[in-house]
């Protein structure tokens, strides 16, 4: 068994990412998400394992400081909250042109504009659907309690890493801030040098007399190169929806009724779920754990049994509408949200389950 | 008079000049009469000369030289506009043995990079900067640049920088010389072969500074002209620059060993 230990969300992302072996990470403060690189600038990693942790003068800047590092093959993440991972979004977007690995962390707070430093999920749509310019995916992964802030760093570099492609933790206000016992992985080393080079034959590391010289760019003026470059990204892309879905379920065996949710709403819909079983409400769980790729075939194959599903979002409603994608009009599909930073309770959620779905 | 034959002079123990092969054979996208390539050589002669090839990263900017990694020779990365000091803040902060520059162009370090040069040059990152000035954004078909003078014309000022409703040309070269993370700070230009002299003089004290670890940005700004851009013949956009940006830009150092020059 790993350590033990009772931790902030946020302090647990700072955590995981020195033992996940992080060479280095950058970031400027906001709230509800300072704590991580108050959390690491206190720990002094750079004595530990030699990782860099560095504030820069901007969000921009951060997201940028990542592109460069991460284009020499070295494991690198920053972290922000919504307005500052709206600033991010160019840099992602050629990130992901590039095809280079790196972790984000948004912990999402309300908006839109500067909106509340309230805990909100109204940041799904930037997440799974683009946000910055051009035709691409990041792999997004949605944890729903401090173990989790934990475990999806070491996961979300893997796959970042597998794929050569940019990998966020989509959080909120709730779980970066709660505190939660979370039991730690066993710390990986940095990478050497060589391990880089093996790992990462495309990084740009320095041209030795060996090889042609690497260079890392999202641009190509030729149209018949750059769809070839979109292709393969799409190709790719394809490959992770059909490799990488995660979700858990929870009592949907004999579900007639579902509740779609991730995050702190799924934490909130386990609770609902314990009161609508105890009232003989044959109710499940479908708790989507990456977000993109959307677990659409598992939401499809509960259908024969499950006669309503309700989606809940700390939002006005942004993947109720891959919800509705996935059932494909078979059967209803009502959405519940708060937004602003409000937060709803177990029982609000059962009472709007009634009747919406249920009352049917 | 002997007659001159083409291969006697070209006969190895006559050879007093060959390229770099820092530079590849790609044919050089810039206009005939444009600085880049000059400025590009310089750069990649250094880097041969100080054998640092093996051990350099080049960022390149957005501008007339986003291709710069199709010339340049060494393992290169491509920024988004203005940022190329924050990558090579990534690359420098966890490569600290491997030799960064930057090379970029006044719209993007001067204007849509500003927050990133100045941080850069205000935390003293250990890289070279080299920053290519010619008043006027070139691959966008010239439009107004940070550094275009009072009264010049551009696709975006039509009638002349207007200063009351345009704002100044910055010396953005100045402003790093003031902070305290510069460590060198030098203009000079690539018109002329003694000016070239004296650029790649300072460009190689740029990257010495870097190897030595002597702490701080070298930052080297190189004053070009853009003839197609300010719709001259070459050789009368070099006097037109001589005459009207050396006056606003003098050439010369303006920071040596982290003291600035009286």
């Amino acid at each position: 068994m790993g350590e033990l230990r009772l931790m902030k969300g946020n302090e647990a992302i700072g955590e995981a990412a020195i033992r996940a072996g992080v060479d280095a990470y950058f970031g400027y403060p906001i709230t509800p998400q300072s704590e991580v690189i108050e959390y690491l600038m206190a720990e002094k990693p750079y004595e530990r394992t030699g990782m860099v942790v560095l504030q820069a003068e901007s969000e921009v800047a951060s997201i940028n400081m990542v592109y460069g590092a991460a284009a020499t093959g070295k494991k690198v993440m920053t972290s922000s909250s919504s307005p500052g991972v709206s600033l991010m979004m160019e840099g992602v977007s050629y990130i992901a042109g590039a095809e280079l690995p790196c972790v984000l962390v948004n912990v999402v707070r309300g908006g839109p504009g500067l909106g509340t430093i309230q805990p909100s999920q109204a940041d799904y749509f930037q997440a799974t659907k683009g946000g910055g310019h051009g035709d691409y995916r990041m792999i997004v992964l949605a944890p729903a309690s401090v173990q989790e802030m934990s475990d999806f760093v070491k996961l979300a570099f893997e796959l970042a890493f597998r794929y050569r492609n940019p990998a966020m933790i989509l959080s909120d206000g709730v779980i970066g801030q709660m505190m939660e016992k979370v039991e730690l992985f066993d710390p990986l080393p940095r990478w050497t040098e060589e391990q880089i080079t093996k790992l990462s034959p495309w990084a740009t590391t320095g041209k030795p007399s060996t090889r042609e010289r690497n260079i890392i760019t999202s641009l190509d003026l030729r149209p018949h190169v750059q769809e070839q470059r979109n292709i393969k990204l799409q190709n790719k892309y394809a490959i992770i929806q059909e490799k990488e879905v995660r979700c858990e379920k929870i009592a949907c065996d004999d579900a007639e009724y579902l509740i779609v949710a991730y995050g702190s709403s799924a934490r909130i819909a386990q609770k609902t779920l314990d009161i609508a079983r105890a009232q003989g409400i044959k109710l499940g769980l479908l708790r989507a754990i990456t977000l993109w790729p959307f677990p659409s075939k598992q939401i499809h194959e509960l259908l024969d049994h499950v006669k309503g599903i309700l989606t809940v979002e700390l939002s006005a409603g942004q993947m109720v509408e891959d919800v509705r994608l996935a059932v494909e009009g078979k059967v209803n599909v009502a959405f519940y949200g708060r937004m602003g930073g409000m937060i709803y309770t177990p029982e609000e959620i059962l009472d709007v389950l009634k009747a919406k779905i249920i009352g049917e | 008079m002997a007659e001159i034959r083409m291969e006697d002079i070209t006969r190895p123990e006559n050879l007093v000049y060959k390229k770099t092969p820092l530079m590849t054979d790609n044919i050089l996208s810039y206009c005939p009469g444009c600085g880049h390539g000059t400025a590009h050589r310089i750069i990649m002669e250094v880097v041969e000369e100080l054998g640092l090839q093996e051990n350099t990263i080049g960022v390149c900017p957005v501008g007339c030289s986003v291709l710069a990694y199709d010339f340049m020779n060494v393992d290169m990365q491509q920024a988004a506009h203005g940022r190329a000091p924050a990558l090579a803040t990534g690359i420098k902060r966890t490569w600290p043995n491997r030799t960064v520059f930057t090379y970029q162009g006044d719209g993007d370090l001067a204007a849509i990079g500003t927050a990133e040069t100045i941080h850069v040059c205000n935390r003293g990152e250990n890289f070279t900067m080299i920053f290519i000035n010619n008043g006027i954004y070139g691959m966008t078909g010239g439009q107004m640049a940070p550094t275009t003078l009072e009264g010049m014309k551009s696709s975006t000022c039509p009638y002349g920088r207007d200063v009351q409703t345009m704002g100044h040309p910055l010396k953005m070269t100045e402003v790093v010389a003031t902070l305290p993370g510069t460590f060198f700070v030098s203009r000079q230009a690539v018109h002329t072969p003694s000016a070239v002299r004296k650029a790649k003089k300072a460009i190689r004290m740029a990257f010495e500074n870097q190897r030595d670890k002597k702490g701080g940005i070298s930052f080297v700004e190189i004053v070009s002209n853009c003839n197609s851009g300010w719709k001259m013949r070459p050789v009368d956009a070099n006097h037109w620059m001589e005459q009207n940006m050396f006056p606003f830009f003098p050439l010369g150092d303006l920071k040596v060993d982290g003291k600035l020059v009286k």
